[in-house]
């Protein structure tokens, strides 16, 4: 079966497996090397293994809920979207949400995601009490901070390199309204931008996009959106939650669409809907954390040739100056995408190879090319340069150098790995290219 | 209270999709099923996901006494809709589990339904039993006289209240079709089923066919002269 991330890039012929049941996992452990896979929203080649990708889909079951605490116990297949369709109506949130419904908890808990109030309420691992892990050798252990914790904080952003997760139990966080109270911020340039994100670091939820196309005075310009979870008292009267039947891009577009022009028309579009003062305004939720999730398939406007994420994040102190000559370098190819994110981290603890870190993480989209994944290896160098690191879950294109180089706790996972016997065994094809 | 929905096969895909698809709307379930371990996961499942009841009953339909899921079900269902099929390779496994089991267990669900004065039988064949086809006709002869079987009943009991649905799914995204590679714009997901059978419940429908080409495709090679057909390895 043909297999790729969100980017499309790369697509390679996987066998697979489908896995009804943790013990249909058993009879596959025989067959190394082999990776997990829920919806595939990784961008790059964290859930692809030609030899075997087992399918988590059918492993979607919610297995208890406790009404007074909030405790959520469910198998790694079930998605974010189930949980919300789920546990909104109760008044039940989860606690870090990606910006998309369309992941499944194994996904959440392998790449640790960070959401809009990661500065708050740090990324999704930190909201984990246990885990149940099905190692290489079939034992199935449970796992949690307190319990067999070096296994869980390697298992906490570990990308499925330690084994099949079957289960998680996390916290959802009660709100009262579904609704979010927001407000949008202009900030004319990089400096403004920062200034923007300090004065909201008392905001749940705080993201910006930034225009990677204009330098100059304008040199990341941002639109920097904050929000608070909406108060019953705040919402206008007959307010209802929204249903809106998502479009679906129906064909492979094709490439010339995503050339520098299109995406520059799209920026001003953008930039000229901005209000002058921010104006609060009350959204559901879906519209606020899953803009996307609108249109299904959106990917597939990059064409067949597909895309790669660049998501980076640079220390807070280096950073501003790091993000300055990322955005210059970006900016002078002209290859910038339309889809740039500018966020603010705050400093709290994850997994070994977790992503976040206290700093400035900036994610855009490039369409895969000889010139762009140049450009990509300048942009690995200003990175290194200023102590950052990659997002595995959006990577399909670094080098095992720049992984090294941002993840001191590597040779710490690696050891928990070949302990728990999962070296070579539980492999995806980024652990490959990787040297992992 | 909403009626009673009985899913036999209620752990296959299309039977997960509909009991969820039927929980959501506050019906509740009996789910009969031969994996007792999977069954518990599905209806607490179900439980947590909707707040409904949820029965759940051991079920073989080759067992010498599969009908006696009939008798006891407290509450008694007014709605059952049967999933039980396999692909495979042992000829008289497929007729037994896709022709005479489920039609055995069927008759016993319209003697009750009859009883109690009314409900809907649901029986999920195939389009492979509108023509037996080179690659498959063991499992296409069991779906057509599974068909067949269902097209009697539901004249049997024309006047009466009890109805009798049809239901040929054409290629669903399911464990039983794990690894084919199917043609995207033919084959649907289960929760699709689960919506056709609901509407043709709410539309009275006689004979479903999930994707409507597949109407028209089932339609035109019923068409073809045996001559012509043989010939096409189809
Ligand atoms: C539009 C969009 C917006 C996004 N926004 C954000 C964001 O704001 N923040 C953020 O952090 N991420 C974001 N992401 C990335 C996404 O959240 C992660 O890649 C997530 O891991 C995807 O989940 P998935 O179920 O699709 O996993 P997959 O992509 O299928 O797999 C991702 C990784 O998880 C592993 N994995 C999956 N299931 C299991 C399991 N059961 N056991 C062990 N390992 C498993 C895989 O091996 C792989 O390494 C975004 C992605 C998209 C497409
Ligand atoms: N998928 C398709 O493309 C397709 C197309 C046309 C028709 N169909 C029909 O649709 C129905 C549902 O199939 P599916 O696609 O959802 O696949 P599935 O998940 O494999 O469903 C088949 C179900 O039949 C059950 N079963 C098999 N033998 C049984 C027995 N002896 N006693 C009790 N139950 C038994 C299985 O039980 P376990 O769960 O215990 O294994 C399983 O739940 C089947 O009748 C199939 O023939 C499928």
């Amino acid at each position: 079966m043909k297999l790729a991330g969100w980017g499309n890039f790369p697509r390679m012929s996987c066998r697979v497996a489908t896995l009804g049941a943790a013990d249909e996992a058993q009879s596959w452990l025989d067959q190394p090397p082999m990776i997990a896979r829920g919806l595939g929203r990784s961008y790059g080649d964290a859930a692809l293994q030609p030899n075997l990708t087992l399918l988590t889909r059918r492993l979607d079951h919610i297995l208890a809920f406790d009404p007074v605490t909030g405790l959520l116990s469910c198998e790694a297949g079930v998605t974010l979207e189930t949980i919300l369709d789920v546990f909104l109506p109760r008044g039940w949130l989860p606690p870090v949400s990606p910006g998309t419904k369309f992941v499944t908890l194994g996904g959440m808990v392998a790449a640790d995601v960070h959401g809009k109030n990661h500065h708050k309420a740090g990324s999704f691992g930190g909201h984990v009490r246990s885990l149940r892990l099905m190692l290489a050798d079939g034992r199935v252990v449970e796992c949690g901070p307190d319990v067999e914790p070096e296994l869980f904080w390697a298992t906490i952003g570990g990308m499925g390199l330690t084994g099949l997760i079957l289960s998680v139990s996390f916290h959802l966080l009660p709100v009262h309204t579904a609704f979010i109270r927001s407000e949008v911020l202009c900030a004319p340039n990089l400096e403004a931008a920062f200034d923007a994100f300090e004065a909201s670091a008392g905001w749940t939820y705080t993201v910006a996009w930034i225009d990677c196309l204009t330098g100059g005075r304008n040199l990341g310009r941002c639109l920097l959106t904050r929000g608070e979870l909406a108060e019953p008292d705040e919402l206008p009267p007959g307010l209802l939650p929204r249903r809106k039947r998502p479009k679906r891009v129906p064909v492979d577009l094709p490439n010339w669409v995503l050339n520098r022009w299109s995406m520059r028309a799209f920026n001003t579009l953008y930039y000229n809907m901005a209000p002058a003062k921010p104006r609060p305004a009350i959204m559901d939720l879906d519209s606020f954390f899953y803009p996307l999730d609108a249109l299904l398939e959106w990917n597939r406007i990059y064409g067949r040739n597909g895309f790669t994420q660049y998501q980076c994040v640079l220390p807070k102190p280096a950073g501003r100056e790091g993000l300055r000559h990322l955005l210059a370098t970006i900016q002078k190819s002209g290859f910038g995408s339309f889809l740039a994110v500018l966020k603010l981290f705050g400093g709290h603890a994850g997994g070994c190879l977790s992503f976040p870190m206290e700093g400035y993480t900036l994610a855009l989209d490039f369409p895969v090319r000889p010139p762009t994944l140049a450009l990509l290896h300048e942009l690995d160098a200003i990175v290194a340069d200023h102590a950052g690191r990659l997002y595995l879950a959006k990577d399909a294109r670094t080098t095992p150098g720049m992984l090294r180089k941002g993840y001191p706790r590597l040779v710490g996972f690696q050891h928990i790995r070949d302990q728990w016997g999962a070296t070579g065994r539980m492999q995806s094809l980024l652990a490959e290219r990787l040297d992992l | 209270m909403k009626p009673v929905v009985l899913l036999l096969g209620a752990t296959s895909d299309m039977g997960r999709a509909v009991a969820r698809a039927y929980a959501a709307q506050g019906h509740p379930l009996h789910l009969a099923a031969r994996d007792a371990a999977r069954l518990a996961l599905d209806a607490e499942d179900l439980r947590l996901r909707s707040g409904v009841d949820v029965w759940t009953h051991p079920f073989d339909v080759l067992a010498e006494d599969a009908a006696s899921i009939m008798t006891g079900l407290a509450p008694p269902p007014s709605i059952v809709i049967c999933f039980v099929g396999m692909m495979g390779t042992d000829p008289q496994l497929i007729m037994r589990t896709n022709y005479t089991g489920p039609a055995m267990v069927l008759e016993a669900a319209a003697d009750f339904l009859q009883r109690q004065g009314g409900g809907v039988l649901v029986g999920v064949s195939s389009v492979a039993g509108d023509r037996g086809r080179a690659g498959n006709y063991v499992y296409g002869s069991a779906k057509a006289g599974l068909t067949a079987y269902l097209s009697g009943l539901r004249a049997r009991l024309h006047g009466s209240k009890v109805r009798v649905v049809t239901v040929k799914p054409g290629f669903v995204h399911t464990r039983m079709t794990e690894g084919m590679d199917l043609p995207k714009a033919l084959t649907a997901q289960p929760d699709e089923v689960a919506r056709a059978i609901m509407e043709a419940l709410e539309q009275g429908r006689d004979v479903v066919y999930v994707r409507p080409v597949w109407r028209l495709i089932m339609t035109i090679i019923r068409l073809l002269p045996e001559p012509v057909f043989k010939r096409l390895r189809i």
